[in-house]
């Protein structure tokens, strides 16, 4: 499904010399601040390198309490380790994104632009550095020269060259007044010349978001991430008491018992760095940049995370019909011709009228009566002949071969025209015209002089997978709604054969806001897609607003995130993108919390081994010796946050399925699994440390 | 060693529950009808009362309040409470009906004694027959015994208003909530209740302690008092402080098997109520059945459980051959520290009630069970006073361990976690915490200075294990608002009056905030309408993860102390 997404590998252009050097880098204690999770595992491997310091310098030092320098020495190698390779999950997430920075800010040349004193003048102007552009200064491009920051054409038509921004190598055309007016700094005009608007400040433009995006420096936590520190920081301060009130219990323990070591340091230290959730606060980080990532990959840019996760959220999806749920134009599917007349002359005609007319509707009427006919193939400037263009005012176009005037166009239009000839609608072909519009057609009606010839029936053509996409979007619980410009007969007919839930008829930019607006009363989430000038207001509602990158300018600053592929069914992989990076979030967090009653039963035992031998009958694991258990847990502990990185960084797997059966699958997999999980691991830890001699 | 129950012992148990499920709905659907101001049962005969008292008082009975307004009520109200009752206990020797001359209490008991009934805790560190006069037992603790459960009551309404309203400010009127809890709910019920006990033998008088000659010949004098009337009370609200020092295992208080069914029905009988009220006033019942459902399964193994150690007896007894089998002629089992007109059913089966709901009122001795007899109240305790728990207190505390569940669990659906179409975000989510953690700190905190102090070594009697499960017990059980003892624990020196004391209201206050808290935060927002997408929080999945949830955040949190206590012990005891 996510055919935007390659498939990666685990480094995927990062640079593993550059990672390990971030990773010791962000020992830093001001770095690790940052994360209490991590911070705590921070504090405790200084401490037990300290009890180690001393041990190694005075053996038999009280602060030891009595346990061997190599294990003390080995716990304080694996808690560094701990440490170390939750460092490496972020760094070697952010080296991904420093690796598409990289190639990002190669587009970002240090370029010149050509600054105009007025926009009317573009032979007066004055060079630049591109970074001193500033919003609302105007300047021309011309062929060869880079778009030195995002802007609106105010005037000239060019092909610009995206490459750099969206990977498409093709060119495309940018032009003023259209749906097609914005340019994006770090692309190149090839032909022609451009007069642009400057619509960034400098370190605003469309380029610098995206670097800024997956260069984790600018990264901030989204809410969700916020409300998941917030858990894991209580959970944390819950277990730094748990562990903290164990000393008093045991000396108290140990008096009273009379008998036993009191409970060590360097032990209350490896069971709080085990009970910590450190899986997830070690990846926590991670989780959120490769989420952004797969979202660049999918060729979006977002403007924050907030808009990626509330994607996960959103229940309602207005699409554009045009080009979302049809392919964008009409085609010619059938000829019905009038009583009296072959469905052969019907089409001869009817091609002969579209010769010269160049839309995709003209061309599926030649196309299909040349397939069905085998008509040969003629140029239009072959023939002798006067071709009339479509007018707004007459709402018929068609061709004049010497006496034969022949027409096409809507069925009042022309039978207006063929009334004004003495002629008249056949009564057939009135019931005809209106049976194509119930169906959602369009029927196009072709008359020649005076004589209705019969009626072409052009149809909005719906895309062949949209059907099974929206059903899948339904499973998830999200509504889809289909906005048209078109009748309501016909926009209930292509809504029932596409599978839609809802329908927006005759939209205007006035009614979409409504719309939007009356199901936001509601409590939904909505998310739309647009690209023109018009979409502005309804984008500028929508929770979740997807941009067309070929779209206006005035589209992609309404919305918060940007599609550089311009493709409308995105919206989908969106939402699917932002679900996933929740449920890596609650999977990791689950797996993380159920890990620790595994850990308890390794750690209490071999703690009290001294002072309450009876204990030894929690030791359902039967691990070797106290030391080998204690050491068996923090390197499980260790090793489970390496282990879960391609997780972390790839995401929980999606399914389009309702929520209840996602959940049955994933407490399955990530709670009683993260219960059974490490009772195996430590048990294998532990027989593999007797096997060595460490027991 | 007999381990297996009777058939008797069976359908005690099953029919205990039984009853108490057949509870839930008529006095669930009351409560809400109460709570949200619509005719019920009782309006045609007390609606002119409360339109008076509204009157008396100069309450609009719907003025809305904002969650700080109302949680300024609460404090408020609790303020005044403690100042009255603390002044009554110092001067009790100047006020009347004290036919027994009784002093007043020393300024660290008083302290404790009235937060321990304003926070509807009931710990008591004093014996009720020598140091309380009938006066302060009536007008005092009587009085806190209906005001605390009310509190509690009105403060979950406030959380369920949150739930349902949308985009409102307001979580309602506490004053409103306190007189419909008292009037409709807590006064007829006590009523009743108080007049079965009486007919039963429980007393009800005002005359002097009895001086009577006992079988072994020698005078004793016997405590008599206003019993009946504040013991109904002391069951229905959750409070459990007893009239006697012995408590329900007195025979004035709890005289027999009958009067001991009723106790044991009337102290669970709101808190397991209240999870249908929830149902009916969020619009979804099942919402209310899957909260009974995941307190019913959790409570039901461990009370089976705790019975069936105590009906094992004690293995050193085993040993000795001494015969501890139940029959028609014993109950078998350890009978140590319970009463003979209960056995060992009916004890455990109280001993697993009064500390799942957070009432405290004991029919037996706590300390003299086997270890992992005690361990089920200790466990029961520690899950937060959650599983039915105190009245409106124990569905409060579960809904945040709902707000926990929804948030993980959502996560794993992939959609920003939401309840009843009510996100939860940071904000939710640190009052969570703060609900959550507090009574960890003073639980842990408290225990470890007990241990480590002299002043708090010297309340401890007995050796290792058992001394350290007394004092976490202790702590346990004032920081929950418990109020039961492990007794064996000189609590009644100023360091336990005052560090209880403290606990105590840490336990009651750090939650019921977080929770209004969290109420206002609700009520402001919008509710997201049910889809497909949406995490169902009524079905037997739900209620499995949040039986998950509630368990392991327990267990992990109190697994060392609890290794280091009622686990020692009993493997200790094992031969």
């Amino acid at each position: 499904m996510n055919t935007h997404v390659q498939k990666t590998g685990l480094l995927d252009g990062a640079d593993l010399g550059s990672v390990l050097k971030t990773t010791f880098l962000r020992l830093n204690p001001v770095y690790q601040l940052r994360n209490p999770v991590m911070f705590l595992v921070f504090v405790g491997s200084i401490v037990t390198t300290g009890i180690f310091a001393v041990m190694v310098v005075r053996p038999g030092a009280l602060i030891g309490g009595g346990q061997p320098l190599w294990f003390v020495g080995l716990i304080t190698f694996w808690l560094w380790f701990t440490l170390l390779f939750a460092n490496f999950a972020e760094a070697i997430a952010e080296g991904k994104g420093k690796a598409q920075a990289d190639s990002l800010k190669k587009a970002r040349r240090d370029v010149l632009a050509k600054k105009l004193a007025k926009a009317s003048d573009r032979d007066k102007f004055t060079t630049v550095p591109a970074n001193s552009l500033r919003k609302g200064d105007i300047v021309v491009i011309s062929a060869g020269d880079f778009v030195p920051t995002d802007g609106q054409v105010i005037e000239g038509v060019a092909s610009v060259d995206e490459s750099a921004v969206t990977g498409e190598s093709a060119p495309v055309i940018r032009e003023s007044g259209g749906d097609r007016d914005a340019v994006t700094g770090g692309t190149r005009v090839l032909s022609d010349w451009l007069v642009v608007r400057v619509t960034s400040d400098p370190g605003e433009s469309f380029l610098d978001r995206m670097i800024g995006l997956v260069e984790s420096a600018k990264r901030q936590k989204t809410p969700n991430e916020i409300a998941l520190s917030i858990l894991l920081a209580a959970l944390t301060i819950i277990f730094l008491l748990v562990c903290a009130t164990l000393l008093p219990y045991s000396l108290f323990s140990v008096t009273r018992a009379g008998s036993g070591m009191v409970i060590t340091i360097t032990v209350l230290v490896a069971l709080l760095v085990c009970l910590i959730p450190t899986t997830i606060g070690g990846l926590l980080s991670a989780i959120g940049i490769s989420g952004m990532q797969r979202l660049i990959r999918a060729n979006v840019i977002a403007t924050s995370g907030r808009a990626v996760e509330a994607a996960g959220d959103v229940n309602v999806l207005l699409l554009d019909k045009t080009g979302t749920i049809t392919f964008g134009n009409r085609q010619a599917v059938e000829f019905f011709p009038a009583p009296g007349v072959t469905q052969q002359q019907l089409a001869e005609a009817a091609e002969l009228s579209s010769l010269a007319d160049e839309t995709p509707e003209g061309r599926s009427i030649v196309t299909l009566a040349r397939r069905l006919f085998s008509l040969p193939e003629k140029a239009a400037s072959s023939l002798d002949a006067t071709f009339i263009p479509f007018s707004a005012d007459q709402r018929v176009s068609g061709i004049v071969i010497k006496e034969r005037h022949i027409m096409k166009g809507a069925g009042d239009a022309i039978g207006k025209l063929v009334g004004l000839k003495g002629g008249v609608v056949p009564a057939e072909v009135t019931t005809q015209v209106e049976d194509i519009a119930r169906k959602g057609g369009t029927p196009l009606m072709v008359a020649e002089n005076s004589q209705v010839l019969g009626v072409v029936y052009l149809k909005d053509i719906v895309k062949p997978d949209i059907k099974q996409r929206l059903a899948e979007l339904r499973k998830m619980g999200i509504k889809s709604v289909m906005i048209t410009g078109d009748n309501p007969l016909t926009a209930a007919a292509i809504a029932s054969e596409a599978g839609v839930d809802d329908f927006v008829a005759q939209a205007t930019p006035e009614t979409k806001l409504k719309y939007i607006r009356q199901m936001q009363e509601g409590g939904e989430l909505v998310a739309m897609v647009g690209d023109g000038t018009n979409d502005a207001p309804a984008l500028a509602q929508s929770d979740v607003a997807v941009a067309m990158n070929s779209g206006t300018q005035a589209a992609k600053e309404a919305g918060n995130m940007v599609d550089l592929d311009s493709d409308p069914t995105k919206l989908i992989e969106i939402v699917e993108i932002g679900k996933q990076l929740l449920m890596t979030r609650g999977a990791l967090t689950t797996f993380s919390i159920a890990n620790d009653l595994a850990k308890y039963f390794a750690i209490i035992p071999a703690a009290f081994a001294t002072t309450y031998p009876v204990l030894g009958a929690l030791n359902v694991m039967g691990l070797k010796s106290p030391q080998s258990a204690i050491l068996a847990a923090v390197i499980f502990n260790a090793l489970i946050i390496i282990a879960l990185i391609p997780l972390a960084l790839k995401g929980v797997k999606y399914r389009a399925e309702p929520a209840a059966k996602m959940l049955s699958r994933n407490m399955f997999v990530y709670g009683l699994g993260g219960i059974i999980a490490p009772f195996i691991g430590i048990k294998l830890i532990d027989m593999g440390l007797a096997a060595i001699g460490l027991a | 060693m007999s381990s297996i129950l009777t058939g008797n012992g069976w359908l005690q148990l099953a029919l205990s529950m039984a009853v108490m499920l057949a509870c839930v709905i008529p006095l669930g659907g009351y409560m809400a009808k109460v709570f949200q101001g619509q005719k019920n049962l009782m309006s045609p005969i007390l609606g002119w009362l409360e339109r008076l008292l509204y009157k008396a008082c100069g309450i609009d009975p719907d003025t809305d309040m904002d969650w700080k307004t109302y949680a300024m009520a609460v404090l408020l109200f609790s303020a005044v409470s403690f100042l009255l009752l603390y002044v009554m206990l110092l001067c009790q020797k100047l006020l009347p009906l004290n036919p027994q001359a009784v002093p007043g209490m020393t300024p660290d008991q008083a302290f404790n004694t009235s937060v321990s009934f304003l926070t509807n805790t009931n710990w008591q560190s004093y014996a009720g027959e020598a140091a309380m006069s009938y006066f302060l037992q009536m007008v005092g603790l009587t009085v806190q015994n209906f005001f605390s459960p009310a509190v509690g009551l009105a403060v979950m309404v406030a959380l369920i208003r949150g739930l349902t309203r949308k985009q409102s400010g307001g979580i309602g009127n506490f004053w409103t909530d306190m007189i419909r809890a008292n009037l409709y709910i807590l006064l007829p019920l006590s009523l009743i209740l108080a007049v079965i006990l009486g007919s039963q033998g429980v007393v009800q008088t005002f005359a002097p302690s009895i001086s009577a000659h006992g079988l072994q010949g020698a005078n004793q004098l016997l405590a008599v008092g206003p019993v009946a009337s504040q013991e109904a009370i002391k069951m229905l609200g959750t409070n459990g402080g007893g009239f006697f020092n012995a408590n329900s295992a007195h025979p004035f208080e709890n005289p027999t098997p009958l009067t001991n069914f009723l106790e044991v029905m009337a102290l669970l009988l709101i808190p397991a109520a209240c999870c249908h009220t929830f149902g009916v006033m969020v619009g979804d019942r099942r919402q209310g059945f899957a909260i009974l459902a995941a307190m019913t399964i959790i409570f039901v193994p461990l009370m089976v459980f705790g019975t069936v150690m105590e009906q094992g007896g004690n293995p050193h007894f085993a040993a000795l051959h001494i015969d501890q089998t139940a029959s028609a002629l014993q109950a078998g089992g350890n009978m140590e520290g319970k009463e003979t007109r209960f056995g060992i059913v009916s004890s455990t089966f109280f001993a697993a009630a009064t500390t799942a709901v957070s009432c405290g009122a004991v029919n037996a001795m706590h300390d003299s069970f086997t270890p992992m007899g005690g361990f089920v109240p200790l466990l029961l305790m520690k899950f937060g006073e959650v599983i039915y728990g105190g009245a409106g207190a124990g569905l409060y505390g579960m809904l945040i361990f709902v707000i926990l569940t929804v948030f993980i669990a959502g996560l794993m659906v992939g959609r920003t976690p939401e309840y009843l179409g009510k996100k939860i975000q940071a904000f939710e989510i640190k009052m969570a915490s703060v609900a959550m953690l507090a009574p960890c700190v003073f639980i842990l905190i408290g225990t470890a200075v007990a241990v480590m102090t002299k002043a708090g070594q010297a309340g401890i009697f007995n050796p290792g294990a058992q001394g350290f499960s007394e004092v976490l017990y202790a702590f346990t059980s004032a920081t929950n608002n418990n109020g039961s003892a492990f007794a064996g624990l000189s609590a009644n020196t100023p360091f336990y009056n005052t560090a209880l004391g403290i606990c105590m209201l840490a336990g009651r206050f750090f939650i019921i905030i977080p929770v209004l808290a969290i109420a206002g935060s609700l009520a402001a927002k919008k509710t997201v309408p049910v889809s497909a997408g949406t995490l169902p929080t009524h079905n037997g999945l739900f209620v499995a993860t949040l039986i998950g949830i509630v368990v392991i955040v327990g267990v992990l949190t109190y697994a060392p102390t609890l290794a280091l206590g009622p686990v020692v012990e009993h493997f200790n005891m094992r031969p």
